[in-house]
């Protein structure tokens, strides 16, 4: 690990990368979340080695040839180093196979067009055809404008696929991180059997400035935090990262009866 | 009865918000007998944005939902412009699985700018009352066809649209987001709203090409003309009528699976097959 020094998103006060890294992100002054490259994420999460990627293919496209949008993506590309918003693959989790998916907050705030929504459509397929659950890391600013109707279709149609999934009677669990919004709130991310959040994440439909410019109300601190949500009804629990391996690995024994709980 | 359509994208957004056009509650009028309105969800309240309940369709009993804005200002107020609110998606939700229950077709009219936008939609969980209908919907064993008449606006109008087929007024619109949104957010212009409108690719013409919409609805010059409005109505019910004969006559089951590859295709890339 390097000695460079980072700044906490919330505090601003620097911190070493490494010391930020040994504390799962989380700010050791203030704690706040700060956020995760999707592939960081899936290595704390998962059994060591054991993730093997899937849809990864790099997809050129820009359906409705909106301006600058292709430009857009190749920053994006440039800054987070992946080629698309989300991360899909197959892992395994305190033993357990699974699926797994993890957006990406800092790939275009992790919107979802045609290819996010083609990825995690063929991931539910893919664990429908092999059995297996799903475990789900939400972030998203909604749809991808960029990709008009076509990137909204994409909610109908991973909805449809998560109910293929959950037909089949297996197991999908979201994890709602900072930010879930628009788009994403209104299809996978609520459709869980399971739903948590972690500490403090914005979690809701639209906007909080959009809201208050729209009804001239001021809104409370927490409104659409993850404590908001616990309280609405809309989240079974809210799991801190140092804890959340545990409950992934408990949620999936209760679920996979094939493979036996032994402790 | 059409008139030449040389509108730009933005002047049809701007038509399909005006007073004149017909709303949910004239096509009840106009389409279906013995109408007969249910209320509630059941579950916390009635949203006055959302109209629901059994018809006859030329003989054939039905459920009808569909967002209303309402026609004068006092109506429009009192049905929040048709912004529906999460009691409104769970009423027709309720709706659509009584006629999943008792084998009646479904005819969803689409008219809405966008889902409501208020602390107690959130509070009420909007987006999980709009990702609970697709996921059912998406699942419904009964025919479902849906019309937009108006605006399509964003997720607040696809919890009404997954269906076996979608139906779009030549004037009508459906996307993402508002153009007016869309300028403001991505080019920090408001003002820019009728460029934006044409990149959106958001009109009719445009949704039957990317195959989402199986069928451009021609409409009257003037809705506010009585007997336009009449003919028009009277051919739309002549093709609805087949139209839902027809989506009877599929199984059950085929018509789930038709319903999914509809959407699975959508945005589909051979590289992940």
């Amino acid at each position: 690990m390097t000695n460079e020094s980072t700044v906490c998103c919330k505090c601003k006060q620097p911190v070493m990368a490494s010391e930020l890294a040994d504390n799962c992100y989380i700010c050791p002054k203030c704690g706040k979340y700060n956020r995760i490259a999707p592939r960081v994420r899936i290595e704390f999460l998962t059994d060591k080695g054991s993730f093997c990627e899937l849809f990864g293919n790099q997809i050129e496209t820009d359906p409705i040839a909106f301006p600058n949008y292709k430009n857009k993506i190749s920053s994006a590309r440039q800054s987070s180093g992946e080629n698309e918003a989300v991360l899909c693959g197959s892992a395994k989790i305190g033993g357990y196979p699974t699926c797994i998916f993890v957006m990406n907050p800092e790939f275009m705030m992790a919107s979802m067009g045609t290819v996010v929504g083609d990825k995690i459509a063929a991931l539910f397929e893919y664990a429908v055809s092999h059995k297996l659950p799903v475990i789900g890391y939400t972030a998203s600013g909604g749809a991808r404008m960029q990709e008009g109707v076509l990137s909204l279709m994409q909610m109908a149609k991973v909805s449809l696929a998560v109910k293929k999934h959950s037909d089949a009677g297996l197991f999908y669990l979201v994890c709602l991180t900072d930010p879930t919004m628009g788009g994403v709130t209104a299809s996978f991310a609520s459709l869980g059997d399971v739903v948590i959040a972690e500490p403090e994440a914005q979690v809701g439909f639209a906007g909080k400035r959009v809201i208050e410019q729209n009804t001239g109300a001021k809104l409370p601190d927490d409104f659409q935090s993850a404590e908001f949500q616990l309280k609405s009804g809309f989240v079974d629990g809210i799991v801190e990262r140092k804890d959340q391996k545990e409950y992934l690995t408990k949620m999936l024994a209760f679920h996979c009866g094939k493979i036996k709980y032994g402790r | 009865m059409i008139m030449e359509n040389n509108m730009t994208a933005y002047e049809k957004v701007r038509l399909t918000r005006s007073s004149g056009r017909a709303t949910v509650t004239d096509y009840i009028k106009g389409l279906f007998d013995d109408f007969i309105e249910l209320h509630g969800d059941r579950r916390f309240g009635d949203d006055t944005a959302v109209i629901g309940g059994i018809a006859s369709l030329g003989g054939m009993p039905v459920t009808v939902v569909g967002t209303e804005k309402g026609h004068d200002i006092q109506e429009r107020l009192r049905r929040n412009f048709g912004c529906a609110l999460p009691e409104g998606y769970r009423k027709a939700l309720r709706l659509i699985k009584q006629a999943e229950k008792f084998k009646r077709p479904v005819i969803c009219f689409v008219d809405i700018q966008g889902a409501n936008c208020g602390a107690g939609a959130e509070e009420r969980g909007i987006g999980e009352a709009i990702a609970e209908n697709l996921y059912e919907l998406g699942a419904v064993k009964t025919p479902i066809l849906t019309v937009v008449i108006g605006e399509g606006g964003s997720g607040g109008a696809l919890a009404l649209s997954v269906a076996d087929e979608i139906w779009m007024l030549e004037n009508a619109y459906y996307s993402v987001i508002t153009p007016e949104s869309c300028a403001s957010i991505l080019f920090k212009e408001p003002s820019r709203a009728a460029e934006v409108a044409e990149y959106l690719k958001l009109t009719a013409a445009d949704l039957h090409s990317f195959g989402v919409v199986e069928k451009i609805v021609s409409e009257p010059g003037n809705f506010s003309d009585a007997t336009q409005k009449a003919q028009f109505m009277s051919a739309l019910k002549t093709d609805m009528c087949a139209k839902i004969s027809a989506l009877k006559n599929v199984n059950p089951n085929k018509l789930v699976r038709k319903r999914y590859e509809k959407y699975r295709k959508i945005g589909r890339f051979a590289e992940f097959k």
